[in-house]
């Protein structure tokens, strides 16, 4: 590696590490991240990919078990709940909101908690004060209780769901980067940059802003799992999306009614929301256990 | 004195907003262009804060930071800025100095594209390799990351970046601790040559007395906030004025065998110290 | 002759992580009866890991493929936990390295300093009190009242290492390990704590293992030294002899690396490529001839 030969008795390097290749090598990891591509897939592509319309009542197949059971039907892969409806497409089709959802009202929460979270951590004083105040305030506020004020403000629909995490959770965000933020503002590069001469803001967005990415993909994938079952909650008590749209929660509250005599209506959703959530949760893990030691290192 | 190009008087400096407690007393320090002075003390004698404060990374409560002629402690960030090419740092923790999300050419290259020394990538790039050369690392280094080099090198690195700007005056705060002695005599001895091939004014900080003596020609002893004393290490080492000063160099242990050694200074430590 | 406190004998550990590399290679070496042996080395040279070997906390990515530490007429090697757990604290303990890591912060001084004689010597609360306070005047604080019922942090780095210190000796061990106990401390602390374990240890005719990578200390303070390189004994006797008259390339070379404030030339001499490669080449026949090189394949 040096043009001499080694003059220094025990001075070695050591190998190259790469946050994508260690992710790559966790099993957990990557199983969950092809779940997640597969989910993605399974939303954009619902209309082609459902076997049936998730709207379509049949009220002479209410209730068909899935296929692999008695009395099932060979078109209704998950069989059909109580108003006929294939329960696999309107499983497929309630991806899409789950993960609309995942994505818009973690995104936001992330963007606007960040951005805040930055400024706190790196303008300190006044600025910080400020910031620090309001996330305490605001956090004293019960989360279920600004939700349903929110949702009764704005009407039931997507949006509402959407800025009630981005209203609720967007703390998280602010907390967690401003801790970061704080942190990486001690460390010598960020004096080396100011001896060099940089401006604040290139040291900002140069030094310190890499540096608190990982972290935050890492809280934003757990966010999107948080997300998703906020999103099924809110379905669940009809504060989501019309009734028409096919929502996890939507199907998990009718399935719960008549468990007893369609199990699957409720089993069906329930699986799906379940498996999103830890495959998020599998990879936010992954990401925070992998990128310590490369910050530490 | 003519020849000085940094002097600093009545340097006091606190922490906290207000009246926090003070970790510099009025401290008068000169570095004269091209000379290397060494800065001891142990842990609270505040001599990483003075370094700090020569660089106007921290501003003094009073006092005055002379660089060439301009008091840097008046001027505010971008007054500083072309000052900033002029004085440079190297730092003890070359892990927690270099950003482990850029290469080493970016690291590198940056500050020269930065103060214009070179105009676009190619040139600097070009500088860079020169500089790289100078301090014994391969050309490949610049696409490496930190992690991926060896305590040694990676204090290489930082001893590369305070130098490509081709400054006057450097500081370099405690570089050598934790590093295996051969490491350390190599840098050592690459800092003493660069020093006198660029003419550079080192202020060089440490706790290790010994490591001052192998390259500073003056040196200043500090204790709590205080410069206890000051002069050519030749005259402070053979005959110290301070009694502070003697206990500290009494207190190295040379690797001879000295069976008095223990026990000698006990009665002086035990008033002074904890 | 007595027969030796601590007798080393062809200790041999890799490192499971780095294909088998060898990490101590046939190590031999005597600690007698109110001997401090120091045990020198660069990092990475294996001295930490020869004094986790003797206390039994060696990582579970290293492995001891040979050799024997015999203490007391035994094998510490060839004990069972709850043996070799008998012999810790009692006849063997360790001084370490970072006094401010070493403490529990949310605990006492007197809780941490009790526990050893409680469990040990099957103390009362109060009795084991009154001899912590007893061992704090030896290690020569001046107010040990204040001291035992303080919490770490509100000691400086001497006076916690007189307390580890006082806890090592404490339960008056036949055999102290000092992991370089002054490594972390001020030069004039260094010396008084120096002074400390040199004066404890003849009192209480302790044998001390002192590891270092300062040539300086163990001259002060060492009666025979071992030099340690990349796991290899390379030198070995009276600190004396070996500091005035080297013998082992190696060792003449770190001598000259380290600087003098009474030599002012000193300390600029990094080791010329030729004697590593020669080092490098002693390594290897070493390895070749006695199997401990990294296995192929």
């Amino acid at each position: 590696m040096e043009h001499w030969s080694p003059t220094s008795i025990t001075d070695t390097g050591t190998q190259p590490h790469s946050v994508a290749a260690r992710l790559a090598r966790d099993p957990k990891v990557v199983c969950a991240g092809g779940f997640i591509l597969f989910l993605i897939l399974l939303a954009i592509g619902a209309p082609l990919i459902a076997p049936k319309d998730p709207l379509a009542q049949n009220l002479l197949m209410t209730t068909v078990p899935p296929v692999g059971f008695a009395d099932a039907e060979p078109g209704f892969l998950l069989g059909t709940d109580g108003l006929g409806r294939d329960v696999l497409s309107r499983v497929i089709f309630g991806s899409r909101v789950s993960l609309t959802v995942a994505f818009v009202a973690a995104g936001l929460a992330c963007l606007i908690g960040s951005l805040l979270g930055l400024m706190a951590g790196f303008l300190g004083n006044v600025v910080d004060a400020l910031i620090s105040r309001l996330v305490d305030v605001w956090m004293a506020f019960p989360p279920v209780l600004l939700s349903i004020l929110l949702v009764a403000l704005l009407g039931t629909g997507l949006h509402s769901v959407i800025a009630a995490i981005v209203v609720i959770d967007w703390t998280r965000f602010c907390r967690v980067v401003r801790t970061e933020t704080m942190g990486q503002a001690q460390m010598d590069y960020v004096v080396a940059a100011r001896t060099i001469g940089f401006s604040r803001p290139s040291i900002l967005f140069r030094e310190i802003f890499p540096n608190v990415v990982p972290v935050l993909i890492a809280l934003l994938t757990l966010e999107m799992g948080i997300a998703v079952v906020v999103e099924a909650i809110l379905s669940f008590v009809g504060l989501s999306v019309s009734s028409d749209t096919p929502t996890w929660g939507g199907m998990i509250a009718e399935g719960r009614q008549i468990v007893h005599e369609a199990w699957w209506v409720l089993a069906a959703p329930l699986a799906a929301l379940f498996a999103t959530v830890v495959a998020f949760n599998q990879i936010g893990d992954g990401l925070a256990r992998s990128l310590d030691p490369v910050l530490r290192r | 004195m003519a020849d000085d190009l940094l002097v600093a008087r009545g340097l006091v400096v606190s922490y906290g907003r207000h009246a926090g407690p003070a970790v510099l007393h009025g401290v008068d320090i000169h570095v004269g262009k091209g000379e290397t002075v060494g800065i001891v003390g142990e842990s609270g004698s505040g001599k990483t804060t003075l370094g700090r404060a020569l660089l106007g990374l921290v501003k003094p409560a009073t006092g005055s930071v002379v660089f060439d002629g301009n008091d840097i402690t008046t001027l505010d960030e971008r007054a500083r800025r072309p000052l900033r090419r002029r004085m440079q740092m190297i730092f003890q923790d070359p892990m927690s100095s270099l950003n482990p999300r850029h290469t080493i050419g970016r690291i590198l290259t940056e500050p020269v594209l930065l103060h214009g020394v070179a105009r676009d990538r190619q040139t600097a790039l070009a500088l860079v390799y020169g500089v790289l050369d100078r301090v014994g690392l391969s050309r490949e280094t610049v696409d490496r990351y930190s992690y991926e080099l060896s305590g040694g090198q990676r204090q290489r690195v930082g001893i590369a970046r305070a130098v490509v700007l081709r400054p006057d005056f450097v500081l370099a705060d405690e570089i050598v601790s934790g590093l295996d002695v051969s490491t350390q005599a190599q840098v050592l001895r690459l800092l003493k040559e660069l020093t006198g091939e660029m003419h550079l004014a080192l202020a060089f900080i440490s706790h290790d007395l010994s490591v001052v003596r192998s390259i500073c020609q003056r040196v200043v002893v500090m204790r709590e906030g205080r410069v206890v004393e000051e002069g050519p290490c030749e005259r402070v080492f053979a005959a110290p004025q301070a009694a502070y000063t003697r206990m500290l160099i009494d207190a190295i242990p040379l690797p001879t065998v000295d069976p008095g050694w223990l026990t000698r200074g006990a009665s002086v430590e035990a008033t002074t110290t904890a | 002759m007595t027969a030796p406190r601590l007798s080393i004998e062809e200790l041999s550990a890799i490192s499971l992580r780095d294909g088998d590399r060898p990490i101590l290679r046939r190590v031999a070496l005597s600690v007698g009866t109110g001997e401090v042996h120091g045990l020198v080395g660069e990092s990475g040279a294996g001295k930490s890991t020869i004094a986790k070997a003797i206390l039994g906390i060696i990582p579970s990515q290293v492995k001891v493929t040979g050799g024997r530490i015999g203490f007391e007429g035994r094998d510490l090697l060839s004990l069972s936990a709850a043996e070799l757990r008998a012999v810790l604290g009692r006849d063997i303990a360790l001084v370490p390295q970072d006094p401010s890591t070493a403490l529990n912060p949310s605990r006492r001084i007197d809780a941490q300093m009790t526990d050893g004689l409680r469990l040990k010597r099957g103390l009362a609360m109060k009795e084991a009190r009154l001899r912590a306070r007893a061992l704090l005047e030896e290690v020569q604080i001046r107010d040990p009242d204040r001291v035992l019922v303080s919490y770490p942090h509100q000691l400086s780095g001497g006076m916690r290492q007189r307390v580890l210190i006082a806890a090592a000796f404490g339960l008056e061990p036949k055999l102290v390990i000092a992991d370089e106990p002054t490594t972390a401390l001020d030069v004039t602390v260094q010396k008084q704590i120096l002074r400390l374990i040199r004066s404890l240890q003849e009192r209480h005719g302790t044998s001390v293992l002192f590891v270092s990578h300062d040539l300086g200390v163990v001259a002060k303070i060492c009666d025979r030294v071992t030099v340690l390189y990349m796991g290899k004994v390379v030198e070995q006797g009276a600190t004396v002899e070996v500091l005035a008259a080297p013998r082992h390339a190696y060792t003449k070379a770190l001598l000259a690396a380290n600087p003098r404030y009474d030599r002012p030339d000193t300390g600029l001499e990094p080791t010329p490529p030729e004697l590593i490669a020669a080092l490098r080449a002693e390594i290897a026949a070493f390895d070749a001839n006695a199997g401990t090189g990294p296995r192929d394949g």
